[in-house]
């Protein structure tokens, strides 16, 4: 049995065909404009990739925030329930995920059978996402893909103290005018973007192992952070991203 | 949109009977001044009974502040409170009362001019700087009926100061309206006040039914009468109307949400502006919200009220109220709603208006998990500025914690 999940977020649409329980490929693009295009643009190109017709897929399930705008696909799930199943699918003893992307960060609690059985969500506010790194890595003219990697040179981090992402903003900037080091501030960055997540997820009973997923998983220096405060090793792999995608492609193969 | 049959059958006949009474109230309250009438601004949780004995007429800005919820006014209200200078941290009810006397707006035309205004603390200390500020907008005289908090118990000295404050409420009613307060009377009205307190809460109790014949937005809209009118016939007259359709709907099997699957409890208060949206998106899951905290607390102290003294009594029975107790009592009373109307799962809206209500969610939330295992969700917004509400993340939240409910499965129905 094929099975695909198309995860439409709010900068980046993701999709993942699964065989049988094994994962053929995945695909991650922008969302852009219009969500219900960008769902269908991402899955062809993945069945393109895999030289596989889009019909010979069997059950496709649609997450994230643009889930209801695919309309192929047979059914939408959230995608907290999609990165739970995804993180049980990629590592099975995983208990606590923690997922930040473009817009919202989120923290659930899986039982050994792969259930969600309580979550939590962020705030209104875009402190402690991937849209808060977005706007700090444009104010510090860094690639925000060299984010990570740079903050761990930071001998010193600065302190962030702004919970708001334009507050913060201009803290960075008053930062940067009085010379700081930029290793310093973008560290200070993924240490408020980290207790941000972790206050978070506080409210659950958090038990280990940790997973982190979504976008910002790709950044090294918030997942030193985040092991920081949580005092436990956190895991990411290489289908972080994706990861909520896959989930939806593990669960279309449940569907009647 | 046609209906079907079920849907017209789902619909309350008392519906509109609430409407009339309620037309008639805003009528007579803002034509007071011909009829000689005078008019009084009472907070939400006052106590009401010794101006109905006095013949005037109560007007609460909070049943208004919900109007404009619902009418969608509230944003913009809130907007021109902001400009004057009032903190978009200020509860929402507060912000667009203030907005709407200063511009004489707002639904049905802005509310009549207080007489006078009595301000009771026992839901939240905003009400205070609130009805000072009407106070010398409207230049008429304030009564602060003060009830200090109750963490556990309701001490003796709590007692006494709350008694002697009522003595001094009369002695101000008397000094405005000019006449003697009538203790005969009184007692009829707190009789009536009782009595109506006590058919809200079979109403409410009637939500335990399988499936529940009315949702918490139904209680929503039928609140505005205990609230505003408690201690008169009409009151009593309209809930023993309103039961009896309950027991109608549950003898003939009317259920509020088509194949009720899952039961909900809601904590807070309504989100005013989007009681329609909820309800479909919860009816959607098969989810009925069969019962919630806030309507409940307009019948939870009446178990402190002695019929035959109710003016000593209130005392107690306006000090302990639902917002004015400690964070544990308040789990016990979530506890006890859990088990008797047989929930699945409880819905806080923490609602950066009401820090009272919304302080301590948290804690409360992790005890009902801990001791009741149900799943529980938390969604951010103002009961009345609609500007704080955020659609997508509110719906993936529901969506979310439903996915979790039906993993679980519903609970096994022991129910009537």
């Amino acid at each position: 049995m094929k099975t695909a999940g198309i995860d439409i977020g709010s900068i980046t649409a993701k999709a993942a065909i699964l065989e049988d329980g094994v994962i053929l490929g995945t695909r991650i693009g922008f969302t852009g404009y219009n969500a219900g295009v960008a769902g269908r643009k991402i899955f062809e190109e993945l069945t393109g990739e895999l030289g596989m017709e889009v019909s010979s897929i069997d059950r496709i399930v649609s997450t994230g925030y643009g889930r209801n705008s695919v309309e192929f696909a047979h059914k939408s799930m959230t995608e907290i329930i999609c990165h739970g199943a995804g993180a049980h699918f990629l590592d099975p003893e995983v208990r606590t995920v923690v997922d930040v992307g473009g817009q919202d960060s989120k923290a659930l609690i899986l039982d050994a059978s792969g259930k969600v059985t309580d979550f939590v969500m962020n705030d209104k506010c875009a402190a402690g996402t991937g849209r808060f790194l977005e706007v700090m890595a444009r104010a510090l003219e860094v690639n925000l893909d060299e984010f990570g990697e740079l903050s761990l040179h930071s001998e010193n981090p600065a302190k962030i103290s702004s919970i708001c992402t334009v507050f913060a903003e201009s803290e960075v900037i008053s930062l940067i005018s009085r010379g700081e080091q930029r290793e310093n501030i973008i560290a200070g960055i993924h240490d408020s973007v980290a207790s941000r997540v972790y206050a978070m997820a506080q409210r659950l009973a958090v038990d280990t192992p940790i997973m982190m997923t979504g976008g910002v998983a790709r950044n090294i220096g918030v997942v030193r952070a985040l092991e920081r405060r949580f005092g436990s090793p956190v895991e990411v792999n290489g289908y972080a991203q994706a990861n909520g995608a896959i989930g939806a492609a593990v669960l279309a193969c449940s569907l009647p | 949109m046609p209906q079907t049959d079920a849907e017209k059958k789902r619909k309350f006949r008392s519906a509109r009977r609430m409407r009339e009474i309620m037309t008639e109230y805003y009528i007579e309250a803002k034509t007071a001044d011909q009829t000689g009438k005078k008019v009084a601004w009472i907070t939400s949780g006052g106590p009401v009974e010794p101006l109905i004995a006095m013949d005037v007429i109560p007007v609460y800005p909070e049943n208004y502040g919900a109007m404009i919820g619902a009418s969608h006014m509230g944003g913009d209200l809130c907007a021109k409170a902001e400009a004057l200078g009032y903190s978009t941290d200020l509860c929402s009810y507060a912000r667009a009362d203030i907005a709407c006397a200063l511009e004489d707006g707002g639904p049905i035309g802005g509310l009549p001019k207080p007489d006078m205004l009595v301000c009771c603390n026992n839901i939240c200390g905003t009400v205070m700087k609130w009805y000072e500020i009407q106070a010398r907008l409207y230049d008429v005289p304030l009564f602060i009926f003060d009830t200090p908090f109750c963490h556990v118990d309701f001490a003796e000295e709590a007692r006494r100061y709350v008694r002697t404050q009522i003595d001094e409420y009369i002695g101000f009613l008397e000094g405005v309206c000019k006449k003697k307060f009538d203790f005969d009377r009184s007692m009829e009205v707190g009789r009536l006040s009782l009595k109506g307190q006590r058919l809200w809460q079979d109403v409410l109790d009637a939500a335990a039914y399988r499936p529940s014949p009315m949702t918490a937005f139904d209680a929503f809209f039928f609140l505005a009468l205990i609230v505003t009118l408690r201690g008169t016939d009409k009151v009593v007259d309209f809930y023993t109307e309103l039961l009896e359709e309950m027991k109608e709907r549950v003898s003939q099997g009317i259920s509020a949400v088509e194949n009720e699957r899952y039961r909900l409890l809601w904590d807070n208060l309504p989100v005013w502006y989007r009681l329609k949206w909820l309800s479909d998106t919860f009816a959607a899951h098969g989810a009925c919200l069969v019962a919630d905290t806030y309507t409940t607390a307009w019948c939870g102290s009446m178990k402190y009220i002695d019929e035959n003294n109710f003016i000593d009594s209130m005392a107690e029975a306006y000090t302990r109220i639902y917002l004015n107790i400690g964070v544990d009592e308040m789990a016990k009373t979530i506890f006890a709603m859990i088990d008797k109307y047989e929930v699945d799962g409880l819905v806080m809206h923490s609602n950066r208006s009401c820090k009272p209500y919304s302080f301590g969610q948290y804690d409360i939330m992790r005890m009902v998990q801990e001791k009741k295992g149900i799943p529980c969700m938390m969604l951010e917004s103002h009961m009345v500025d609609e500007r704080s509400f955020s659609e997508s993340q509110t719906l993936t939240r529901i969506d979310a914690f439903m996915e979790v409910i039906r993993q679980r499965g519903p609970r096994a129905g022991t129910a009537r």
